[in-house]
């Protein structure tokens, strides 16, 4: 019994190569295909490198995604909030998860190829531990750490090739970002504006992990714009990267938003605070700052502005505008110009209900704010949107075949802050605000009472809305939109993820996993049947903001934990 | 299973434990020190990396000036933890060099305390670790309501009656308690943490 239970176990280790083999060879990526990705791939965090979360796979399309069934399902064994896309070069998928893991699955099955995880230091606190994926170029994978790594792993065994040590963790610096890969370098920003960091986008050579260069968004004595922070205040001035940057192969220039100025209160670093919620313009290989639009200046809000903007060629109001487009945390939808050197503003609006700007200058953007809404030390002020903003970290979506953009928005939600003082203690938060407070910030008004989590979608060339599909409570679910005339996002606390009408904002399909879908869709396709591939895992900024409207609202809800890949096809003929 | 054994298993859970950590900040200075890295010399950085030794007083964490050890009195009754580090007095050296030394301190009225806790508390004022077992961010607020300590990132909350254990939140275990005795009303470290603080790598 015992020998024929060794032979089955040879035979089973045997066999196993042969499974493998079925897979073919890994196809490296270049930066031909990082410029026109292949439809049947999912190769970057917004699979362009315009940043618009488009499939141009259309086999499930509006006509059918009522038939939409699961493939198969994988659990990837943590906790917390799971926000990375699936991302698939040719029938190998890489998932990023919270607690520094990747999983090299095969797309089509779901069967484990590999699994690395980088240990966590013990001392470390995790204020946001998610991880938002991973980059692929030449024939590795790359993940930007919470511990402020840099990895680069063999695609084909996991194996770690280099790590390189981005930032000091213990002075509050994380990342959470899908690095962005171009010309040979990894770029990646850090996170930790709530702990007192100077931000900053870093490049590193995508062989050696060597840094190529590395600029600051939070400007400094004798720099440009360093006249904007007083005294040493810079030093501690914010400005977190946390998101992948669009990119600009034909001018060569990386777009990266940034984060709010710290610590909150405006009142104590006086001045625009360059270049604080702002888009920046890099230059890829040497990372000079080359043109820059700042959103909001002085923020008082927490509105970090984040998000990359995704590039659209377009005609706006008669006028051809190589724009870039931004949802803004501030509740403004922005419409920028990028040109070779310069960012210029061309228009902006309210999205969601904003009271804090009386007026935005014609010209620059630049907005006039109600003084009777700053926050400030010593002041309790009431203000729209929440400080989570009219849309957060989950990226906006275009479909070049509706001509429309989607946004994952949060409407009618305000907040109440009260500024006090703060020191800097290494290591520790630095927020002026009181922990109670940003637990309790949210005000409901009466439209938020009737609904807040919005998909939205706008016609550019005419900045009209076009539709609206509206939840109860919150919206944190990243966007996709595909050439079957579909739009794809979870982000409600009732583990549901849909699918709409790209068009017409009908609601087509939706289906209850395990947790709340705050995972980045994508889309990809494998012998001739495409998939839709998503995870759930509920956490971080969703679940605190649960926590948040657990605490003035008589209802309480508990989104259950756990993080789940699933992969959706329809069903063969 | 009676307060002794709870006791002795937990002492001996955790005296290897702290032995290993001190042996290998031993061996990692060293290696700092070789390489001629070290900021600080070894003598200088390993006691202030420890975490609370037998004796240790408190102070506030967040104190200006020279280091006060804390007194019962110092600590508000049943509101929101004083966040404090360890102070061996002997040495003047206030432990900051590792976040899994801090602790928080909750003053409760001594006779709303069972026997097993009042055993370890000091006047009623009770010790825990500072840092959450579920992802490492502080413990630092107080839900007066609930009657429980938690953690601002994740909301798990823990009883300070009943030796931290979890009353809600995803945090899978206790936060570890610190054994407290008064020497002329300061507050005084009477043994180690309950368990390992921190987050307990699977």
């Amino acid at each position: 019994m015992r020998t024929m239970m060794k032979r089955t176990a040879l035979a089973a280790a045997l066999l196993a190569p042969l499974v493998a083999g079925a897979l073919p060879a890994y196809t490296p990526v270049t930066d031909a295909r990082l410029n026109k990705p292949e439809a049947q791939n999912w190769l970057m965090y917004r699979a362009n490198y315009a940043g618009w979360g488009y499939s141009p796979l259309k086999q499930v399309s509006d006509r059918n995604v009522d038939k939409l069934q699961l493939a198969w399902a994988f659990s990837t064994g943590m906790t917390e909030g799971h926000q990375a896309p699936p991302i698939v070069n040719n029938g190998y998928m890489f998932v990023a998860t919270p607690n520094n893991q990747v999983i090299c699955l095969e797309a089509k099955t779901g069967r484990e190829i590999w699994r690395y995880k980088k240990t966590i230091p013990d001392e470390l606190q995790q204020l946001h531990p998610t991880n938002r994926g991973v980059a692929l170029y030449g024939d590795r994978v790359y993940m930007a750490t919470t511990d402020a790594f840099l990895v680069a792993l063999d695609a084909k065994t996991g194996k770690e090739v280099w790590k390189t040590a981005v930032a000091d963790w213990k002075s509050g610096y994380y990342m959470t970002l899908a690095p962005l890969a171009a010309k040979g370098k990894i770029m990646i920003g850090s996170s930790g504006g709530e702990y007192g960091i100077r931000g900053f986008v870093a490049a590193f050579d995508a062989d050696t992990g060597k840094e190529a260069w590395r600029t600051y968004t939070i400007a400094g004595p004798g720099e440009p714009g360093g006249d904007s922070w007083p005294g040493d205040t810079y030093k501690r001035g914010g400005g977190s990267v946390w998101i992948t940057g669009t990119y600009d192969p034909d001018t060569n220039l990386a777009f990266w938003g940034v984060g709010n100025a710290g610590p909150w209160m405006a009142d104590t670093r006086s001045g625009d605070n360059l270049y604080a919620n702002s888009v920046l313009a890099l230059d890829v290989d040497t990372g000079k700052l080359k043109g820059y639009h700042q959103y909001h200046h002085n923020d008082s809000w927490d509105w970090d502005e984040v998000s990359a903007p995704l590039l659209i060629d377009l005609e706006h109001k008669g006028r051809k505008v190589k724009s870039l487009v931004h949802a803004g945390r501030n509740g403004y939808l922005w419409m920028l110009e990028r040109t070779d050197s310069k960012v210029n503003y061309v228009d902006a609006w309210p999205y969601v209900t904003q009271n804090v700007f009386t007026r935005l200058d014609p010209k620059t953007g630049r907005p006039t704010y109600d003084p009777a809404r700053i926050p400030a030390t010593g002041k309790t002020v009431n203000f729209c949107p929440s400080l989570w903003g009219g849309k957060d970290w989950p990226p906006e979506a275009y479909n070049p075949h509706t001509g429309l953009l989607y946004i994952p928005a949060q409407n009618n939600l305000c907040s109440e802050l009260t500024g006090e003082p703060v020191k800097y203690n290494k290591g520790d938060l630095y927020l002026g605000v009181s922990i109670e407070n940003v637990l309790t910030n949210v005000r409901m008004t009466p439209e938020s009472k009737v609904h807040i989590g919005e998909v939205q979608a706008w016609d550019l060339k005419t900045g009209k809305k076009v539709w609206t599909h509206t939840y109860p409570e919150m919206n944190w679910g990243p966007l996709m939109t595909t050439a079957g005339n579909l739009v794809f996002g979870g982000g409600t606390n009732d583990r549901k993820f849909r699918a709409f009408n790209a068009s017409t904002g009908k609601l087509l399909w939706e289906f209850p996993t395990n947790s709340g879908v705050t995972g980045v869709p994508s889309s990809f396709e494998v012998d001739g049947e495409q998939y839709i591939a998503v995870q759930s895992g509920w956490g971080v900024d969703a679940e605190r903001m649960q926590g948040a409207f657990n605490a003035v609202l008589d209802k309480k809800t508990t989104v259950p934990q756990g993080g789940v890949i699933w992969v959706f096809k329809l069903p063969r003929k | 299973m009676d307060k002794d054994n709870t006791k002795k298993i937990a002492d001996s859970a955790c005296a290897p434990c702290c032995m290993q950590r001190r042996d290998a900040m031993k061996a990692a200075i060293a290696v700092t020190v070789m390489l001629g890295g070290g900021l600080r010399g070894a003598q200088a950085s390993e006691p202030a990396d420890l975490p609370p030794q037998p004796g240790d007083r408190l102070v506030r964490m967040d104190e200006e000036g020279p280091p006060q050890p804390l007194k019962a009195a110092d600590i508000p009754l049943a509101s929101k933890p004083v966040r404090a580090l360890p102070f061996a007095a002997t040495d003047a050296l206030v432990r900051d060099g590792s976040r899994l030394g801090r602790v928080i301190l909750m003053r409760f009225d001594p006779a709303s305390l069972d026997e097993e806790t009042r055993a370890r508390s000091a006047d009623g004022v009770l010790a825990y670790s500072a840092v959450c077992t579920h992802q490492g961010c502080e413990v630092s607020e107080w839900d007066a309501n609930g009657g429980a300590m938690f953690c601002f990132c994740h909301f798990s909350k823990f009883d300070p009656l009943k030796a931290g254990a979890v009353t809600a939140g995803p945090a899978g275990r206790a936060l570890p308690w610190l054994p407290l005795k008064s020497e002329n009303g300061e507050l005084v470290v009477a043994g180690a943490f309950s368990s390992v603080p921190g987050v307990r790598k699977g």
